[in-house]
């Protein structure tokens, strides 16, 4: 086991269609109520521009919706903040459209959603949206994505002692991919890590070997909230304690062999 | 500032790319010059333009206890992690640290897409064909999680994929969980193959050349696509004396356009000031730099204004007219260039260009030079603005 590393997390963000902020998924996580279903069907990604807005794809548009709550909640510049965006998938509609369209007719390809297709998309729109010249990371790691991403984070915030903002998030599988990568709706997290000193709810850390590969703590309840997608049920998992009001453990798989221990204290 | 790293020892490296599989053929291409680069045979639909076409991966198989990571990348990575010893290295190393003590941090814009894209033309009912319906090949990660089977590496495991500079951002994470003490070593890389994703949207974007990619010429007009696979093995220096070092790098955004560098260099700038910082050299201290040097009009005139922050004797060159950009592997695959210049005293030429850009005129080497290189820098800028920049030294005793 790696020796316990501290750190704060003062910022928050989340959406989901039915909870588009963290208040709301926060008194779902609790049970004092349901998901709403007037909610709006999409993110609202203000910090894009409006031409931005209409250009981006989806997972974009969710990544810069929770990234920007989350910085709003910690009171702190994006500008200045490297960030870490991980997903299982990436603009899992965008593969699907690339796909089909170098089936048929490569040459019509669209130039826009090429550039849309990369995994470091969120990242771009971020850091261009909101002024960003700080590191920008884009993470991925399969079923274990959300807390290889959170890693990524981590351990950025701890050699480096600043803030960093962490992202993940993946949106519904569409076309003959689907059966593939089984991810029934969009889902986005967002928090701000900062060194421990920084107030907000404290996260103790480390990395544990084992041999199981236990089944992530998530309730029941909660796994139509997942989308059937690994990562999103390790991120409600995380959201769970944090929304909590005693401290918890939490241990989330990093490889078949490693775990990712936490203790959050709200 | 960052602060200053302690550097890591790179105890293993190996690259395989259109110059060949493994690093003699390497050496030996770019100190005579030889271009790797053919006219375009990969594609679905024929389209004109050339490519850095790795020999040798159609043939290249997986064990049997791996078959179910075939795909074009996967063999491609495989064929890289067979030369130069660099598989036995990451097994002493692992059978020394133990396997979740070592880290795997790996580097790729499309991994195994291509498998994807087959998929897609052989829909059968409207599902992929039964030999393709296997989820592992069809996500981002795939190489990584194919690699951490092949070498029984069970650490932290994670794919960086911020496009063209993902391999090269792999060593920063990589420095930092060894810093951190979350691992004793780590095998970082990048494998990225040709598929039609590539081909035909850097097409779409008319960035792609008709003809071999010529960096820093006046008449350049366009990427060449390559494929490769390149990997190092970083471990804590004190062992070994006289392995050569990773002594900084630095990582930024643009924060501009998301196919556009910005201008004036800002972020390539700044991620090359954070890299001398955190290696505690000057920019004049430089001997070797490899250019990202893509050949596109953007990405050429833009990197030519860091060049006079460097000393009037440092040496610069792109080697893409050799390999063809490699995307997300281009960050491995030049440092380990950029390792081979520090061994074995060689400036690679930039070959492709003929008629220098004069703003880089002064540092471009045009015909391969020979001479001591201490310290060698690599540059690697990717979509959405997201820049890297590592610095290497010849270790302390080498």
């Amino acid at each position: 086991m790696s020796k316990a590393r501290t750190l704060a997390v003062t910022g928050i963000g989340a959406w989901i269609r039915g909870a588009a902020d963290w208040p709301s998924l926060r008194g779902v996580l609790r049970g004092e109520h349901g998901l709403d279903a007037n909610a709006p069907a999409r993110p609202a990604a203000n910090p894009l521009p409006a031409a931005e807005r209409r250009r981006a794809p989806d997972g974009v548009r969710l990544a810069v919706e929770v990234a920007q709550q989350a910085c709003s909640m910690a009171q702190c510049d994006p500008s200045a903040l490297p960030c870490v965006f991980a997903s299982t998938h990436g603009e899992l509609a965008i593969t699907d459209y690339v796909c089909e369209t170098l089936a048929h007719a490569p040459q019509e390809l669209s130039p826009t959603k090429f550039h849309n297709s990369v995994l470091n998309a969120p990242a771009g729109y971020w850091t261009i949206a909101t002024g960003c010249t700080a590191a920008s990371g884009a993470v991925t790691a399969h079923h274990y994505s959300f807390a290889a991403g959170l890693l990524e984070a981590a351990s950025f915030a701890c050699s480096e002692q600043a803030p960093v903002l962490f992202a993940c998030c993946d949106v519904a599988s569409t076309g003959p991919l689907a059966e593939m990568t089984r991810t029934t709706l969009a889902f986005g997290m967002a928090i701000v890590l900062a060194p421990a000193a920084t107030g907000g709810a404290r996260l103790d850390w480390s990395l544990r070997e084992a041999q199981s590969d236990a089944p992530p703590p998530v309730e029941l309840a909660l796994r139509t909230v997942a989308g059937d997608n690994p990562a999103n049920a390790h991120a409600l998992a995380l959201l769970a304690a944090l929304a909590g009001r005693e401290s918890a453990g939490l241990a989330l798989p990093l490889s078949p062999g490693l775990y990712l221990d936490m203790e959050i204290t709200p | 500032m960052p602060r200053h790293i302690e550097p890591l020892a790179i105890t293993a490296r190996t690259a395989t790319s259109a110059l060949g599989h493994g690093t003699a053929g390497h050496l030996e291409a770019l100190a005579e010059g030889r271009r790797g680069l053919r006219r375009n045979d990969f594609s679905c639909a024929p389209l004109d333009c050339w490519i850095g076409r790795v020999a040798g991966v159609e043939e290249a198989t997986l064990p049997a206890r791996h078959v179910h990571w075939d795909c074009r990348n996967n063999r491609l990575a495989w064929l890289g992690l067979q030369q130069d010893g660099i598989l036995d290295a990451v097994g002493t190393a692992v059978a020394r640290h133990g396997p979740q003590r070592v880290a795997l941090v790996l580097g790729t814009s499309t991994a195994s897409i291509e498998a994807t894209e087959v998929a897609y033309r052989r829909l059968e009912d409207g599902r992929f064909p039964t030999d393709l319906r296997r989820p592992e090949i069809h996500t981002p990660h795939s190489l990584t999680a194919f690699v951490a089977d092949a070498t029984g590496i069970a650490g932290p495991t994670l794919t960086i994929s911020t496009a063209c500079s993902s391999s090269a951002k792999v060593f920063a994470s990589a420095e930092r969980l060894i810093r951190l003490g979350l691992a004793d070593a780590a095998l970082v890389g990048g494998v990225d193959s040709l598929c039609d994703s590539v081909l035909f949207g850097f097409h779409s974007l008319e960035l792609a050349s008709r003809q071999p990619c010529r960096p820093f010429d006046r008449q350049r007009d366009g990427i060449s696509i390559g494929e490769a696979a390149a990997f190092a093995l970083l471990e804590r220096a004190e062992d070994v004396p006289d392995a050569p070092r990773l002594i900084g790098y630095g990582e930024s955004s643009d924060a501009w356009h998301m196919s556009t560098p910005h201008p004036e260099g800002r972020g390539a700038l700044g991620a090359l000031d954070d890299a001398l910082a955190r290696a505690g050299i000057a920019a004049e201290q430089v001997d070797y730099v490899n250019l990202h040097g893509t050949a596109t009009v953007k990405n050429d005139e833009v990197e030519a204004k860091l060049l006079p922050r460097f000393s009037s004797r440092t040496r610069a060159s792109s080697t893409k007219g050799f390999t063809g950009h490699t995307l997300g592997a281009a960050g491995a695959l030049e440092a380990v260039i950029a390792l081979l210049a520090i061994e074995h005293g060689v400036v690679p030429p930039d070959l492709g260009c003929t008629d220098a850009l004069p703003e880089a005129q002064p540092w471009l080497a045009l015909q391969p030079e020979s001479r001591n290189i201490d310290i060698a820098l690599s540059n690697s800028f990717g979509f959405g603005g997201n820049n890297a920049c590592l610095v290497f030294a010849r270790g302390p005793t080498a």
